[in-house]
């Protein structure tokens, strides 16, 4: 007798089991289905369009007429930024020489007043306070007359050229913040090694909230620091912008954070069969980790050297700077 | 009972959890990742769609166009493949069985291609890289031994197969297409050479053998029979002071290799060793032995510069990739030299801009 009621007892509560079940099958399967329908779609394009920036279609470009070609490379003004230390001065030397010629306008932010090089005094330094000051500085003095922003360490080589090729048809209005994405649990931020863009709309929203103590604080993380591009990605979050990763048409990175030569010993290693294609995108706009001399080396090799009846339909067109003898 | 219902009120919400768990890992299942995932190329993965490179083994230079396909669709290769087809190159690489493996292999995945034909000369014959045994012994004081014994090869094999005869060393990067441009303007049936031009020990000067030399097929003609008759000698322990001494013999002209704008495109270093100021101390033996004035800065080197010696293999790679993939996009290039006048002609309906008008660099 006890058996039949032990037996009784477990058949109902496998019963209430079994409808428990069933009732969270279905409540779950609702909620997905809803969420599919409202987020799904729009995911997919966020996914595309928000994560993985590729450059124009080629066959859009020949479309276009040479003067409308010519008036296109103009509209790109880029300002660039480059945050030094007292530290970096052979680097600061460098780059001065080099890369930063072909920026339309470049800036030298220091910590510190140096006395061999001109620059604009930050005077702390914290790097993310510099960043914000910087960042200040350039839209106060310069949101007329630039439409994008870029930031580097003198540890960096940028092609301008490739950064503007890469930008060109962009809707400039909207806010972007590209160039190598690292993903910090939640946050996916911009690498300062690799370089930093925004474009104008993103540095209106990024100094509006500069002024806010509890969007940007000047002193992020209550344990440790955080890194200043981590603390630029959070800041710029709570204004809507997100961090998108640049590649090119075959999904290559095109900010990198390391040197030609890494790439290369690194797919020498792993693809020994393949190294140059394995390497590094041909529309390549950074590296970084370059001593002083391999500046000038990249200089002549980006700018200069080249293979004799090789010639590019391109769609810009970009004159060498004046007064320069190294491009 | 009141534990009872409160029992089966337990399983009963027990169940719910449980169900719609084994429902949502369902679902994730069934359709696949959503939100963002880091791109799975952790960092420049090559091509999804790759076709497979270019001949590998082939000693006959061969010219894949179409490797590469989607980055250089904008790329117009038209004179370039013409000065393939009007000035043909035959180019020998000096290694050793040593040295197949560690440089020459290196050598063959990059610029070799280009060659109208390649071959690795090597003091023993190697089937599978391949290279050709010369049957000498190997060290610094045969080279040039190796390098009469090669030229012979050449000669005997494949004088007619090509217009002009490059010599290469295992560490040194040869730009193709710009010595064919530099070669174009030269007729082959003129006893003459070229390459990074010395001035000491030789009335004429002779050529740097790091840095690559090119004899025309008159000059090889020459040389090689001057053995065979005495006009030169076997011996010596510098290759390249040696043979420059034999074409002076011969008659064959050192001729200047640099550029429209009196750059040298001849590099014994590699570009660093050039480009920076005060790298190669002034004590340097550089300075004494360069023919024209040798300069240091950006002034060191043509844009179309031919060659680069003591490359090691990273910097073979990194050339090649400076040189044939990376460019700044839209680049007006200050030095925009002509082309050839044959040439020119021949490719003038498809190639019409302002390129063609030479605009001289800065100094």
């Amino acid at each position: 007798m006890l058996h039949a009621r032990r037996q009784g007892k477990m058949f109902s509560e496998s019963s209430s089991f079994l409808k428990g079940m069933m009732l969270g099958s279905i409540f779950c399967a609702l909620i997905t289905m809803l969420g599919h329908i409202r987020i799904g779609h729009g995911n997919r394009m966020h996914h595309h369009e928000h994560h993985h920036l590729q450059p124009i279609n080629k066959e859009d470009i020949l479309k276009i007429s040479k003067d409308e070609r010519m008036e296109l490379s103009k509209s790109f003004r880029v300002y660039c930024i480059i945050l030094v230390k007292p530290k970096d001065v052979s680097l600061w030397a460098a780059v001065k020489e080099t890369w930063t010629k072909h920026c339309d306008k470049a800036e030298f932010f220091s910590s510190e007043n140096v006395k061999v090089f001109e620059s604009i005094n930050m005077e702390t330094d914290d790097m993310w306070m510099m960043m914000r000051k910087a960042y200040e500085y350039a839209f106060d003095k310069y949101k007329e007359q630039y439409n994008w922003f870029f930031l580097a360490r003198p540890t960096t080589f940028a092609i301008i050229e490739n950064l503007k090729y890469f930008l060109f048809k962009k809707d400039q209005s909207r806010p972007f913040y590209l160039g190598h994405t690292i993903k910090s649990g939640d946050l996916e931020y911009v690498s300062m090694e690799g370089g930093i863009v925004l474009s104008i709309e993103s540095m209106k929203r990024l100094n509006s909230l500069l002024s806010v103590p509890e969007k940007c604080p000047e002193q992020g993380g209550m344990i440790w620091k955080i890194s200043e591009d981590k603390q630029l990605a959070v800041c710029l979050k709570y204004a809507g912008v997100f961090a998108e990763n640049a590649e090119d048409s075959e999904g290559k990175y095109v900010f990198n954070t390391k040197s030609v030569g890494l790439y290369i010993k690194e797919a020498m290693n792993n693809q020994p069969q393949q190294v140059v294609e394995g390497c590094c995108s041909d529309m390549a706009v950074t590296f970084n980790g370059l001593t002083p001399n391999q500046m000038h080396v990249m200089m002549y090799g980006v700018y200069r050297l080249r293979a004799f009846g090789h010639i590019f339909n391109d769609a810009l067109v970009f004159l060498p700077p004046n007064g320069s003898n190294n491009d | 009972m009141a534990s009872k219902s409160w029992l089966n009120f337990l399983t009963f919400f027990c169940g719910s959890l449980f169900g719609y768990f084994i429902c949502s890992q369902l679902f994730s299942i069934f359709l696949g990742e959503q939100g963002d995932t880091q791109p799975s190329i952790l960092h420049n993965d090559p091509h999804a769609r790759h076709s497979d490179d270019s001949g590998h083994g082939h000693l006959e230079g061969q010219m894949d166009f179409n490797a590469d396909v989607s980055q250089h669709t904008d790329e117009n290769t038209d004179v370039s493949k013409k000065l393939y087809q009007k000035v043909k190159i035959l180019c020998w690489v000096m290694t050793g069985p040593q040295n197949l493996e560690k440089k020459a292999k290196h050598v063959k995945a990059t610029w070799a291609q280009r060659c109208n034909k390649v071959l690795f000369m090597s003091s023993e014959e190697n089937i599978d890289f391949p290279a050709v045994g010369l049957k000498t012994k190997e060290g610094r004081d045969q080279l040039y031994w190796k390098t009469i014994k090669a030229f012979q090869y050449v000669h005997d094999h494949y004088l007619d197969d090509a217009d002009w005869f490059m010599k290469a060393d295992d560490d040194t990067y040869v730009v193709l297409d710009n010595l064919r441009w530099l070669l174009s303007k030269h007729d082959p049936e003129k006893p003459i050479y070229f390459g990074r031009r010395f001035k000491p020990y030789v009335k004429q000067g002779y050529m740097s053998g790091g840095a690559g030399y090119v004899l025309s097929k008159e000059a090889l003609k020459r040389f090689v029979d001057a053995f065979k008759t005495d006009k030169c000698t076997h011996s010596s322990s510098i290759e390249d002071l040696a043979l420059g001494r034999c074409m002076e013999i011969l008659n064959v002209e050192a001729g200047d290799s640099r550029d429209t704008t009196g750059k040298e495109t001849f590099h014994p270093f590699v570009p660093e060793h050039h480009l920076i100021r005060g790298y190669l101390p002034k004590t340097f033996w550089y300075w004494n032995y360069n023919y024209y004035p040798p300069v240091e800065g950006p002034g060191c080197c043509s844009d179309l510069a031919v060659s680069f010696h003591y490359v090691d293999p990273t910097t073979m790679y990194e050339l090649e990739y400076l040189i044939y993939h990376l460019r700044p996009y839209g680049y007006l290039y200050r030095y925009q030299p002509a082309l050839p006048a044959n040439i020119g002609k021949e490719i003038s309906e498809a190639y019409k801009n302002e390129d063609q008008k030479v605009k001289l660099g800065n100094p």
